[in-house]
């Protein structure tokens, strides 16, 4: 392929208009007076491809149907993966009629990463509506949200019984695993970056080996050490502790990558005007990673919040509502789910997807509090946070000025000159 | 305060004699000395933890691998208080697993991150991120039962249709089914390695996509120009520019993503049927993992029988402890590297 393309005809397809309008020159190549010239319309739709992708799926719809009726195939999934592989087919070789190979590829390439991206994303919503429309029965009941399940059985219906139980001891074993897991966790995090060192990098290589630590094995350890050596019972506690074992390595790493990149003109400024160490960390530092850490936080009780394995071999199992997270037995949701789909009962196995369903929802909010609170990066503020720096600036303005105005006065008084 | 001395008018700035560096000293502040101690002692307690959890499981794993010996890596059986025990088979179920479905996530995250990041029409774009980073914090027992109650039943026709045209194929053969017998039972098909794995490769999704789709989107403006200024068409442009950028983050991505499939507990448990042997066979009923043995033995386990699965739980993290640092290792080497850093 040949191209040819004049500077001229360039500049005065792209900048014709500019020129002209700014500096009142002509650009050779565009007579005054002439119609002016349009821009060249790039991208969009044309209509041969239109008519290669309808031609190309009605030809292997068509292909298809035929193939079915003549052979002995069956099956709807069938249908689908071979019609999908004749319309590939057909469609390659029709824009092959006018196009070149490398046009071919491209083409190709854009219809399989389409469909892929479209059967992913549409299963990925499907997992969710699955689960609210299979848990809807158990879901419509307001006794779900304020009942335990010590007075119902697996035969009685769904308008008895719930989940309050698992709720509340959910929210104790994640409350009791962030009292744990976000002091230690951030201090350890602020401490790989303010005193790095030799003692540094190792404690760095062990929190990282530890974030491959297999979430039931981090139960076993609790169940292990905590409940058979020490005798501990099975508790909302020791539930706690497994998933800090299990949360702390994480947390600590997504931590360090986020004060990491809080940028080191902005500490070394802070140094400059005689700041210690502290008041730059509780100043400069954590201010600027504030959104970064939280998202990291709050992604990290979401992943703690869903994790079953550790909570199935410590927290035991119960039926009914129990607040002390150190005595008795505490169910929390994914265990709940886990137990409820064992068992046979339809009503139980709704009362499962229920129990799921609400465990994304909590899930959701969380992510939509990160999404709000860590959406922006360091220094970009929202128009709320925006307004009130302005009028955090406009009222220092107006006191130097009033400052100034006074040193005047006094500079005035003392020597006499105005 | 020391001050810098400069020389003097009267001094010759070829005095022999170099001025001395000044002697550079802190004094700590009360607030930051207290600040270095708190902050020193929570590094040293969580090396502490760490360190504990690592030694405990391993002096208990040590008990029960110093009874097994060598055969703790050969025998297939699991009946620790016979002493006839191993993780030949449980260990190689996991791999089985990981390996499965790993293989059905690269493809899929790949094409649905190239669409994110590349071909998505800019109003969506925000909200494909969005519901792939949601998808990422979705609880495993969500897919797990998406996986038992519905893909299951969908399952067992893919996996007869595979078994009846590329059973010639080892790993495909399915014992016990016969194609020309329309009566033979489809049970041989369920709980199988193949259809946990696709449960566990839809759970891994997200997050691979998630980290493959950052990397992407920072391939450098310039190249992607200069590609198109080249002449080379979109998907032209991805081959040349976009995918040689993300490879480390791909490749990174994808090992995180596997060490999650190998630790992965509730969807492993939910569906398959345990088993005690090697079973290549990834289209047969009965399958196993470490994750799903723990949860479902250590109940009945004797103390005894708590080491060995603590043994089985060491191996696991021993298996993932060397995956997560490869990755790290192979997406620190590429351009890439820095920004998958997490």
């Amino acid at each position: 392929m040949s191209i040819d393309i004049r500077t001229s005809d360039v500049v005065s397809e792209t900048n014709a208009e500019s020129l002209t309008g700014d500096e009142g020159t002509t650009v050779s190549g565009w007579a005054p007076g002439a119609p002016e010239p349009r821009p060249r319309k790039v991208g969009g739709l044309r209509r041969t491809d239109v008519l290669a992708v309808g031609g190309a799926a009605i030809g292997s719809l068509g292909v298809t149907a035929l193939l079915y009726v003549l052979l002995p195939f069956s099956g709807a999934l069938g249908f689908i993966i071979i019609a999908y592989l004749f319309f590939i087919t057909i469609y390659a070789v029709l824009v092959s009629l006018d196009e070149s190979k490398a046009a071919i590829r491209d083409r190709v390439a854009a219809t399989v990463i389409h469909s892929i991206a479209f059967l992913m994303l549409l299963a990925l919503v499907f997992v969710v509506v699955f689960t609210v429309i299979r848990g809807w029965e158990a879901l419509i009941n307001s006794n779900f949200y304020t009942e335990d399940m010590s007075g119902a059985g697996p035969l009685d219906p769904l308008t008895m019984g719930g989940i309050l139980h698992a709720i509340v001891g959910t929210l104790i074993i994640i409350a009791i695993a962030l009292a744990l897991v976000i002091p230690l966790g951030l201090g350890c995090a602020i401490f790989l970056n303010e005193m790095p060192g030799p003692f540094a990098r190792i404690v760095r290589t062990i929190t990282e080996a530890m974030t491959a630590l297999p979430s039931i094995v981090a139960g076993l350890f609790i169940y292990a050490s905590l409940i058979l050596m020490f005798g501990f019972q099975k508790s909302g506690f020791a539930a706690a502790l497994a998933i800090s074992v299990m949360m702390l390595p994480i947390m600590i790493r997504s931590a360090d990558v986020v004060l990491r990149l809080v940028p080191g003109s902005l500490k070394e400024a802070s140094y400059a005007l005689g700041a210690g160490q502290w008041s730059t960390i509780w100043r400069v530092t954590l201010p600027t990673a504030k959104s970064g850490l939280m998202t990291s936080i709050i992604l990290g009780t979401a992943l703690g919040i869903g994790e079953t394995a550790p909570i199935l071999l410590t927290a035991g199992f119960t039926a009914s509502l129990n607040v002390n997270p150190v005595e008795g037995p505490m169910i929390a949701l994914p265990l709940a789910t886990w137990e409820f789909v064992k068992s046979p009962e339809p009503s139980m196995i709704a009362r499962g997807f229920g129990t799921a369903a609400t465990l994304m929802v909590l899930v959701l909010i969380l992510f939509i509090i990160a999404r709000i609170i860590g959406g922006r990066g360091a220094g970009n503020l929202s128009s709320m946070q925006a307004r009130r720096a302005k009028g955090r600036s406009r009222r220092d303005l107006a006191r130097m000025e009033s400052n100034q105005v006074e040193d005047k006065a006094v500079f005035a008084n003392l020597t006499g000159i105005t | 305060m020391a001050t810098t001395v400069l020389p003097r008018a009267g001094e010759s700035l070829a005095d022999p004699t170099p001025p001395e560096s000044r002697a550079l000293t802190t004094r700590l502040s009360v607030v930051d000395r207290a600040f270095r101690a708190v902050s020193g002692a929570s590094g040293a307690m969580v090396l502490l933890i760490m360190t504990l959890v690592g030694l405990f499981l391993g002096i208990r794993a040590f008990d029960a691998i110093s009874e097994a010996g060598f055969s703790f890596i050969t025998t297939q059986e699991w009946e620790p208080d016979g002493g006839n025990f191993g993780i030949a088979a449980i260990l190689s179920g996991t791999v089985f697993i990981a390996l499965s479905a790993i293989i059905i996530v690269v493809p899929l995250s790949t094409a649905v991150a190239l669409y994110i990041s590349e071909y998505a029409p800019r109003r969506i774009k925000r909200t494909l991120i969005s519901l792939v980073d949601l998808m990422a914090a979705v609880p495993s027992v969500v897919f797990g039962l998406w996986g038992f109650f519905f893909l299951q039943n969908h399952m067992i026709g893919i996996s007869r249709w595979i078994s009846t045209y590329f059973g010639w194929v080892p790993i495909f053969s399915v014992d016990g089914s016969d194609p020309d017998d329309p009566l033979s039972t489809a049970t041989v098909f369920t709980s199988s390695t193949f259809i946990a794995a696709v449960v566990v490769a839809i759970m891994v999704a997200p997050f691979t996509t998630a980290v493959m789709r950052e990397v992407f989107s920072q391939a450098p403006i310039g190249e992607r120009e200069g590609a198109y200024a080249l002449g080379a068409t979109k998907w032209g442009m991805i081959r040349s520019v976009v995918i040689p950028f993300g490879k480390g983050g791909m490749i990174g991505g994808t090992m995180l993503g596997l060490g999650r499939a190998l630790g992965e507990t509730i969807v492993v448990a939910l569906i398959i049927s345990p088993i005690f042997i090697i079973q290549p066979h990834i289209l047969q009923n009965g399958a196993n993992s470490v994750s799903a043995l723990i949860a479902l033995r250590y109940g009945e386990a004797t103390p005894f029988g708590t080491s060995a699965l603590m043994a089985a739980g060491l191996a696991l993290f021993l298996i993932t402890l060397v995956v997560n640092f490869a990755a790290s290792s192979i997406v620190a080497r590429t351009r890439s590297g820095a920004s998958t850093d997490e």
